[in-house]
């Protein structure tokens, strides 16, 4: 039975995007309207009191952060991140490339309720032909009346412009992006006080997830109840998942949190392709962990997750079968991460290195009982002293590995060899 | 005031809410491992290995950057915290050219003293080294991207405190590092050669190209007459690697230690600062008079002139056409001296002491050797000498005090204060003013002039003409006197510009670890040698009015003209 939903993401694939008319047929910009009609501080709370957490990968109460960005005096910059630049996701690409008007309606709300005149998608780089229909999106909207001065005859100004970076993995961090966007080079910097207050061009900032902005849309729809519905008590709605890899349905999927990972997998993505046996899952994005056979009845929700120390992260899941090695996976994930660490801090910049290079002993069937410990250790020494979550993060795979596919890196050690 | 109270190592503390765990654990004589910190830096925390614990959060945070909470129970020394603090340490390690041995930094490399501190002697990390061509296109500063530690102190100094942004980081990951745009060597940019980079550097990847060999080859050529001069800010900072509390004067021990290396003469390059002033004195009243070109800056900072060529071109008939006092020492010696003693000015061999990096540079611009000799064959720093001290096994501590030799080793307070910020304008209005009143100036101290504020200023009445004068030091300031200049609003006759902050006492061939304490120390040093000197003003010099009676005729004489002034053109000419 197929568990997935459609309100959130209900325009993928339906709509014309190329004029705004599409979008207004099928109830579009009356969340706006709605919000125009009520006060911030009221929208705000309809955010807080949905749950939503952030949808980029970090999880942080939506509602809260709106609220922080509220309190702060003056004109407050609404950031869109759609650099979506974290493997095996690509959910994002489809708010810009099928429903582009939910997100500058979605950001546009956010500008009324926290106080904003100016807002910023930071699409990535290599989206180049998505960002045009974005850009064009923009146009529309503007020659409609959606942005610009007095939106629908109310007091709000707001306008919306494209910006991209260079196509570093770390600009989707938010204040490694914030420094993309002022010009330099994609480092993540200090925070002396919250981006709420000092984010870019140390003005007040809000930002957020392109899925964020989307559902903020529904929940001032007339959707918000059938998405309020779905989901767990504590994880409640919906949420846009990027279900790739040996799988034979892969694709966007949007599914009502509560759902098992072996629903996602054998349900909607129609079980592992070619008839070939499952042999693990990765969760969250390349920075995400991986997850066994025997922990596929887990319930997608963030309390269940987190429970098994497993994050929700982007939305990821990438499905491996039974022909892929884990040590190998090892390498692919790492040689990602040691290529986009930005090279500001000393454990992620040469932690990663490190770690690259024990895979590749592992993948080459000569790891050593001592690889396992020096894992550990580098693992920690990341985890606890990297600057930021790409560092952080970046170990998770090699940890996971160890604690649920221990005999497969036995397999790949010295001693084992015929 | 809103306090915190904390513990640190389970030891109480009450501070001030803005400290940070770092600054908290100083006062409890707690040292916590940094490399990218500096204390006149902003908070990077790009290094991590100052993480301690805070046990009431269960956080690992950046002692650096983390600000003091109430409550707090900060642990930095648990087997955890060691084992990551090392961590950290062993990662730069596995990336980093085990050769202390032949390292210029060996000795006061901030990372050698944590691999002591945390006894490293092996570790679980694959190294990694990673080869890079050493640069030294420019002869004054060596820049060896192997040892790069990635700290990033030397970006900011060179993007904020001198706004020249000629480092920056480049590359990601294991391939970041700092360079020129383009990777381009340092002698195709506008790098001012300040040498402030080399200052702040932790380890040894920007460094002076040492020339103690030189020096050491022409004081044992017989051949040679090799002749010393000293600047006065090296006086004051000499003692710090040599047994000395930092920024105390050692005039007395330095002289006699030049003796003791063998030059022949050892002189002072506070003649030529006297001499500076009668020059750029003459200079401005001339300008005054005739309307000439408005402000008049000075030009005795080489890190500033290479700015001004590089930065403003267009506003270089500002600039005084005085050489420096070092490039007039050397000037005078192959003349005036060599003539004095009976000596072939060909065999005079001029070397030179400096605080400054830059001077290597300005040494070797192609046109200043209007004696028909260059002026000055060698220029060391003020760490280079320090290095020939100890190479030639002199107890520096210990030794007696020795004078300067005579002809060119005679000089007033008004010299001595060239080496901090402030210095040569407050000698230049101690001349200027008994020059244009005729009145003899009873409280010569300037006190508007002096200090660490970035832009100082002053207004003096000369005869009834209230003149107006600023001083700037550290490039970011200058560029802001500049700007005004440029746009033609600035309100000041006479502008003095030192590249480094402090003036010369915190020049970029200084010993490292020039705190802005340290120069505050040095500071010090330098007025109290003013104050008690026996002269204070540059036109009383008897040796400075003797040589102009022997040889020069007047200040800007046609003879000075050739022999002391320059020329200055547009860098980025010769750059393509």
């Amino acid at each position: 039975m197929d568990k997935s939903v459609s309100i959130v993401s209900k325009n993928f694939k339906k709509i014309k995007v190329d004029t705004i008319d599409d979008y207004l047929e099928v109830g579009g910009y009356e969340s706006l309207k709605k919000a125009l009609s009520i006060e911030p501080s009221e929208i705000i709370e309809m955010v807080k009191s949905s749950g939503l957490k952030g949808r980029g990968g970090a999880a942080f109460p939506t509602g809260k952060k709106w609220e922080q960005a509220s309190k702060v005096e003056g004109d407050t910059y609404i950031l869109c991140n759609a650099d979506e630049g974290e493997p095996s996701t690509f959910k994002d690409r489809y708010f810009l490339e099928y429903d582009p008007y939910r997100i500058i309606e979605g950001m546009t709300i956010a500008a009324y309720a926290v106080g904003g005149r100016e807002g910023i998608i930071y699409i990535r780089e290599e989206y180049g032909r998505i960002r045009e229909i974005m850009k064009k999106a923009i146009a529309n909207a503007k020659a409609g009346g959606y942005l610009g001065e007095n939106i629908l005859g109310s007091n709000l100004s707001f306008d919306i412009k494209v910006v991209s970076g260079a196509g570093a993995f770390i600009c989707g961090e938010t204040t490694a992006l914030i420094e993309s966007i002022e010009g330099r080079g994609g480092r993540p910097r200090i925070k002396v006080k919250r981006t709420a207050e000092a984010g870019l061009f140390d003005k007040p900032t809000l930002a957020n997830n392109i899925e964020s902005y989307g559902v903020v849309t529904t929940l001032l729809s007339e959707d918000a109840e059938k998405y309020l519905n779905c989901g767990t008590s504590i994880s409640k709605g919906t949420k846009i998942i990027s279900l790739c890899g040996n799988v034979e349905k892969p694709g966007v999927y949007e599914v009502p949190f509560g759902i098992t990972l072996r629903e996602i997998i054998y349900d909607l993505g129609g079980g592992i392709k070619d008839g070939r046996h499952f042999k693990f899952a990765q969760v969250g994005g390349a920075s995400g962990p991986l997850v066994p056979k025997s922990m596929l009845d887990i319930k997608y929700s963030y309390e269940d997750f987190k429970e098994k120390d497993f994050s929700i992260g982007s939305g990821a899941v990438l499905v491996a079968d039974d022909t892929n090695r884990i040590s190998e996976f090892m390498v692919t994930v790492q040689e990602f991460f040691a290529h986009e660490s930005c090279g500001k801090c000393t454990p992620c910049r040469e932690g990663n290195r490190q770690l690259l290079k024990i895979a590749h002993r592992f993948a080459e069937r000569k790891g050593e009982m001592e690889d396992i410990y020096k894992i550990q250790r580098l693992a920690n020494i990341m985890q606890k002293c990297s600057f930021c979550g790409l560092g952080t993060a970046a170990p998770t795979v090699m940890v996971t590995a160890i604690k649920h596919f221990y005999d497969d890196l036995k397999e790949n050690m010295v001693e084992n060899k015929i | 005031m809103k306090t915190c109270t904390l513990s640190i190592n389970n030891k109480q503390i009450t501070v001030p809410e803005e400290t940070t765990i770092l600054e908290a654990a100083k006062k409890l004589n707690i040292n916590i491992p940094t490399l990218c910190y500096h204390p006149d830096q902003k908070v990077k925390a790009n290094c991590r290995i100052c993480l301690v614990h805070d046990k009431s959060s269960d956080k690992f945070v950046t002692a650096c950057s983390t600000k003091v909470t109430d409550g707090a129970e900060i642990l930095t020394n648990t087997q955890e915290v060691r084992d990551l603090q090392k961590g950290v340490l062993e990662l730069i390690i596995a990336n980093h050219p085990n050769d202390c041995l032949n390292c210029i930094r060996s000795g006061s490399c901030s990372l050698q003293d944590l691999c002591r501190r945390f006894n490293i002697n092996n570790s679980d990390m694959i190294n990694n080294i990673d080869t890079y061509v050493i640069d030294n296109t420019s002869g004054v500063l060596v820049r060896d991207r192997n040892k790069c530690i990635k700290c990033m102190r030397c970006v900011e100094v060179c993007q904020e405190t001198q706004m020249v942004g000629v480092l920056s980081p480049y590359n990601r990951s294991v391939n970041t590092n700092v360079g020129a745009g383009f990777n381009t060597n340092l002698d195709k940019t506008l790098c001012t050669f300040c040498g402030q980079c080399s200052s702040v550097c932790p380890v040894g990847a920007i460094y002076e190209n040492d020339e103690t060999e030189k020096a050491w080859e022409a004081i044992n050529d017989p051949n040679k007459h090799v002749v010393v001069q000293v600047a006065p800010a090296v006086r004051v900072a000499l003692g710090d690697e040599l047994g000395i509390s930092r920024g105390e004067e050692v005039t007395g021990k330095m002289i006699t230690a030049l003796r003791m290396l063998g030059f022949d003469k050892v002189f002072d390059t506070n003649f030529t600062a006297d001499l500076t002033i009668l020059e750029e004195g003459n200079e401005l009243l001339h300008r005054i008079k005739t309307g000439g070109t408005l402000p008049l800056i000075t030009s005795c900072s080489p890190g500033w002139i290479n700015y001004a060529e590089g930065f403003f071109p267009d506003l270089l008939e500002h600039v005084s056409t005085c050489k420096s006092p070092q490039q007039m020492f050397g000037a005078v010696a192959k003349t005036y001296y060599a003539k004095k003693m009976d000596i072939d000015p060909a065999k005079v061999f001029v070397i030179s002491i400096m605080p400054c990096t830059a001077k290597k540079f300005e040494a070797a611009r192609p046109d200043i050797n209007s004696s028909g000799f260059r002026d000055v064959d060698v220029v060391l720093t003020t760490r280079e000498l320090t290095r020939m001290i100890k190479s030639a096994g002199i107890d520096f501590a210990d030794l007696e005090d020795e004078e300067f030799d005579t002809l060119m080793g005679t000089s007033t307070g008004a010299a001595v204060i060239f080496g901090a910020t402030g210095g040569v304008m407050e000698a230049a209005l101690r001349t200027v003013y008994e020059k244009v009143t005729g009145e003899i100036l009873t409280d010569i101290d300037f006190h508007d002039v002096r200090g660490f504020d970035g832009i100082k200023e002053a207004t003096v009445d000369l005869a009834g003409t209230s003149v107006k004068v600023a001083v700037a030091h550290g490039l970011s300031n200058a560029y802001k006197l500049m700007e005004e200049v440029k746009k033609g609003n600035s309100e000041y006759a006479f502008i003095e510009i030192m590249a480094c902050t402090g003036g010369c006492l915190g020049g970029g061939g200084q010993p490292v670890r020039s705190t802005k304490l340290v120069k505050a120390r040095r500071m010090d040093s330098i007025y109290r040698i003013d104050r008690e000197m026996p002269i204070r003003k540059s036109h009383e010099n008897p040796e400075v009015i003797q040589l102009y009676e022997d040889f020069l005729g007047n200040p800007n004489s046609h003879l000075a003209h050739e022999l002391l002034h320059t020329h200055y053109k547009k860098r980025s000419d010769e750059l393509v």
